[in-house]
């Protein structure tokens, strides 16, 4: 529950300022919140997609009925008024820093005294033949969910359906879609499946695990253009390498997102692909920040990319910009990375950093379950056998516990030794702590 | 239009349908169920033995072949596509028709069993004459009601438990948790009875009967005077009996709660969990996670907790006896110990958990002298029949009535379909507050949250059939420690990002007040937990 407390700034200036936030995603939400928690300012949230917060992530579930769109919002629709935190429905169609107003689609106008950007991303389209027909679509936002009602409701309607970008969108949409027994073909461009994050023996664990869900997964396949027929309906789509063509009644293209700016264009803040900001999260302009997947980081951290379109992330800058916005003024310094997601029925989370391709530094331990489900992949510092990072898949691991082993800089004999007490998996499952460390040990003998 | 063709087109939906398996398992079901019901209608049928071990047989493998056709040929994993696009499990038509076809089952169990045949000379008739073949094999005596209800209640544990582990063969506490309500359902609730029952043919016993597994105050009737009675004029094993049950309620119960979390009784032992977990599976998303549905939760289990406090304290005093030199537990001799008892209790919780409590410590206060007031008031009222002016024994009916049938059975049970599964055991089971208040106050379990991993995505909530909004203490990084929680672990199996996890640990720091989300910079998090 939020607490409205005194601030220490000055009230005279502060009272009632005025800060608007345009998006209601995880990041513009949890700074409104934090905002709010550390002061009596005005707070408005503007959104073109949904009146509520929702949680964008369980938009799957939606579609294959685990859950009702209102199951997605995290707080019951009289939270915002008790927290006095205004929502306007409403899409801004330009930023003017000068004047700090906004112009709406429709013609009406709006003051702020500190602007928030949280607009979030869009599907990547790379300018394939036929990528604006009917059937073609992304899956990011509610729209996008509708239309996949629309275009894919069963496999009476979509006889078949052509996902286009292996990534975690790629394979959640692949998982939706066969919920409802629809034949699906999934071109992944790489060699493996999101083989440019994972490393290979857990990438060639979920190409079999895909296969083993029945769908038709096509690796080194890159689309050369989709087809529509006589109503503007996607029809097919052609493969590049083999000219293929593939009858289809949907298309779902989820080679990544980018940020979703293109309003932003004359309002003379610094763009690059997303808005770009500083440490403390400020673009160009003053009393304007920008946050969450939109943020384009001038100077990025350690191993981390300028644009991270993760919800944590987004998260904590939407907690950081709070901080800067009530006068506390703080640089986002993220800790330790960390990820998670579900591909089918293996859960995955991350720790540190694993990488697909290793750095010159970097050593990897591999172990796998023979149930070909679950396996890790712990990296180390070749030199210092320093901890780096883990991946786990099938087997649950604790945060507060591998957070503070990255920080101490654990070895990673230490981290193998110690693995169960990071263990996060229910009661009762079969631990495979002792099975890893026979594995560990006879690496280390191997060479 | 193209697109307005596809919305009108009857094609245009998310398949509801359920597979041909599915349809032949429902259709086998229903005629062991409609060979039951012929019965009721005083069809005389030749070979009627075969024809109701065959009713029982055709429910049993209807339900098996559905769990069959639902979860085979899937990869193992969590199975709930589908869930809110049928009928059945989405309030729909179908729910309705299950949900208004339970409750008229528990009106005619309860208030007209006469017209499941029952009669007083022994020869029933209908329904239950059809289950006098197997009562007498166990207890070798003709069925009442009791065990016309009792054996539908195990066979449903039971079908629908297998189709539960069927369900989640991957998960070894949702397997052993299930095990475990089939295996107490089976012998305590079911055969143990019975045998007691066959132990009063000899005039040596005069056993009530006495579910062992079943506490009060959710066995409100334990402390009655027929049970008492029968209990201490069956030799040692009746007072055995007694004695466990007094155990249970004070000695047993209070430290395997403070252990494992109410969860080893109301996910693991309870007969009325038990059905919940099983058959009541396909409704637990139906519970409200409202503020509002929390606030009346609260209220309400907590006055039924001291309605059956009074009630059993009033029954139990109308029948003690005043003269000390009979009898050492007289009328004011009980009445004190429950008192102190009580007293105890408030005092340790106010000295240790004060802070805990917060707001709600007056809301307790109030409820502890309230029922100190009510004791007195029967001090000053009571006689060998009356308390507060008013015959004890109505006191008691009320209470089977209202809370015992009414409550528990035609809204807990049949209501499923709307409400979800757990009703009774959030709203109305006393036994459930007492456990709750000790797993809230006194317990090592909790539901830990992993660091900051939560994605707030709300499938820990929507399949919570307590009604916690699980997602709300998951996002902020926040260990869920709620009176309600009985343990049953599905939060912790549908979340898709290993953010939940049932554990018993140190009562230090059991409930964390602060966002403590992980991945942050740790000058960030003490500005964001400052208060």
């Amino acid at each position: 529950m939020l607490v409205t407390l005194n601030t220490t700034d000055d009230p005279t200036n502060q009272f009632m300022e005025e800060i608007v936030i345009i998006g209601n995603g995880i990041s513009g939400v949890t700074a409104a919140r934090h905002i709010r928690k550390n002061s009596d300012k005005r707070i408005t949230i503007i959104s073109s997609e949904t009146r509520h917060f929702f949680s964008r992530t369980a938009l799957m579930y939606i579609y294959m009925g685990h859950m009702k769109y209102e199951h997605t919002k995290p707080y019951e629709d009289y939270f915002w008024e008790k927290n006095r935190i205004d929502l306007k429905f409403g899409f801004v169609n330009s930023v003017n820093g000068k004047k700090k107003e906004l112009i709406f689609s429709d013609g009406s106008n709006m003051f702020y005294d500190k602007l928030i950007i949280a607009v979030g991303s869009k599907s990547n389209k790379f300018g394939w033949p036929g990528q604006d027909t009917k059937g073609v679509q992304g899956l990011y936002s509610k729209q996008d969910l509708d239309n996949l009602e629309k275009y894919a409701p069963n496999n009476k309607e979509c006889k078949r359906a052509v996902i286009v970008g292996g990534g975690l969108i790629g394979i959640e949409l692949a998982e939706m879609l066969s919920t409802r027994n629809i034949p699906i073909t999934f071109l992944v461009r790489e060699d493996s499946f999101w083989n440019g994050v994972l490393p290979k023996g857990e990438s060639e664990m979920l190409n079999r695990h895909i296969k083993k869900h029945h769908i038709d997964l096509r690796l080194g396949a890159n689309l050369k253009e989709i087809r529509a027929d006589v109503n503007g309906q996607v029809m097919s789509i052609v493969i590049s390498e083999t000219e293929e063509e593939i009858q289809c009644n949907l298309v779902g293209l989820t080679a990544g997102v980018t940020p979703n700016i293109d309003f932003l264009k004359d309002s003379g803040i610094d763009l690059g692909r997303g808005v770009k900001v500083n440490r403390y999260l400020e673009t160009n302009i003053k009393d304007i920040y920008a946050i969450g997947d939109c943020a384009e980081q001038l100077e990025p951290m350690d191993n981390r990319r300028s644009i991270e379109a993760v919800w944590y992330t987004g998260r904590m800058m939407g907690e950081t910009v709070a901080q800067t916005v009530c006068g506390n003024k703080l640089e986002y310094r993220p800790g330790h990375w960390f990820n998670s997601a579900k591909f089918f029925d293996i859960e995955y989370q991350t720790y540190g950093w694993v990488f697909s391709t290793k750095k010159k530094y970097e050593a990897h331990f591999h172990w796998k379950h023979y149930d070909d489900t679950k396996c890790i992949t712990i990296a180390y510092h070749k030199d210092n056998n320093e901890f780096l990072g883990i991946n786990t898949f099938g087997i649950r691991m604790r945060h507060e516990i591998l957070n503070r082993w990255l920080t101490e800089k654990r070895s990673v004999d230490y981290v193998v030794k110690n693995l169960a007490e990071a263990n996060f998996d229910p009661e009762f499952y079969t631990r495979f702590e002792p099975e890893i460390l026979v594995a560990f040990n006879r690496q280390l003998v191997n060479g | 239009m193209n697109s307005m063709q596809r919305n009108m087109s009857l094609t245009g939906e998310p398949p509801k349908d359920i597979n041909t398996t599915q349809k032949i398992a429902v259709l086998i079901g229903i005629v062991g169920l409609a060979i039951i019901l012929l019965a009721g209608f005083n069809i005389d049928l030749p070979f009627k033995e075969a024809w109701f071990y065959s009713a029982l047989a055709f429910i049993t493998f209807g339900i098996l072949l559905f769990a069959q056709g639902a979860y085979t040929n899937k990869q193992e994993g969590i199975k709930n596509n589908g869930i809110w696009f049928k009928s059945i499990s989405s309030r729909g038509i179908l729910a309705w028709i299950a949900g208004i076809s339970l409750t008229g089952f528990y009106i005619v169990l309860y208030f007209y069993p006469n017209l499941l045949g029952l009669s007083s000379d022994g020869n029933n008739t209908g329904i239950i004459s059809l289950f006098d073949p197997l009562s007498r094999i166990l207890s070798g005596n003709a069925a009442s009601q009791w065990f016309v209800y009792g054996t539908l209640y195990t066979i449903a544990i039971f079908a629908f438990g297998i189709k539960f582990i069927y369900k989640y063969r991957h998960n070894k506490y949702e397997q052993l948790r299930t095990g475990s309500v089939m295996f107490f359902q089976l012998g305590f609730a079911f055969l143990i009875p019975e045998f007691m029952a066959r132990l009063n043919e000899s005039s040596d016993y005069n056993l009530p009967y006495y579910d062992l597994k079943s506490i009060w105050p959710l066995n409100y009737y334990l402390f009655d005077e027929w049970s008492v009675n029968g209990l201490l004029t069956s030799g040692n094993v009746g007072l055995a009996m007694l004695i466990f049950g007094v155990l249970s309620i004070f000695v047993i119960s209070p430290i395997l709660t403070y252990k494992y979390g109410k969860r080893w009784y109301c996910s693991w032992v309870c007969g009325c969990g038990g059905l919940a977990e099983t058959a009541g599976d396909s409704f637990r998303q139906l519970s409200s996670k409202k503020m509002s549905a929390w606030k009346i939760e609260r209220w309400l289990i907590h006055t039924v907790l001291v309605f059956s406090i009074v009630m059993t304290t009033a029954m139990i005093y109308t029948y003690l006896g005043s003269d000390p030199n009979k009898f050492w537990l007289t009328k004011a001799v009980f009445l004190l110990s429950v008192v102190v008892i009580l007293t105890l209790v408030f005092a340790v919780t106010m000295i240790f958990r004060k802070n805990e409590l917060g707001k709600d410590a007056r809301y307790g206060a109030i409820g502890y002298f309230v029922v100190i007031g009510l004791l007195l008031a029967m001090y000053f009222t009571g006689t060998t029949t009356d308390v507060f002016f008013i015959n004890s024994g109505s006191l008691r009916s009320a209470y089977g009535l209202y809370i015992g049938s009414i409550f528990s059975g035609v809204v807990g049970t049949g209501f499923y379909p709307i409400l979800g599964s757990r009703v009774w055991c959030r709203f109305g089971c006393p036994m459930a507050g007492i456990l709750g208040f000790q797993q809230r106050m006194f317990s090592k379990f909790r539901i830990t949250t992993n660091g900051g991993q939560c994605i707030s995505c709300g499938n820990c909530s929507t399949y919570c059939e307590m009604g916690i909004d699980v997602r709300a203490y998951a996002q902020k990084g926040e260990n869920i420690v709620r009176s309600s929680c009985v343990g049953c672990g599905i939060c912790s199996a549908v979340c898709p990002r290993g953010v939940l996890k049932l554990e018993n640990g140190p009562l230090e720091n059991r409930i964390k007040g602060n966002e403590i989300l992980l991945g942050n910079d740790i000058d960030l998090m003490k500005y964001v937990n400052r208060d």
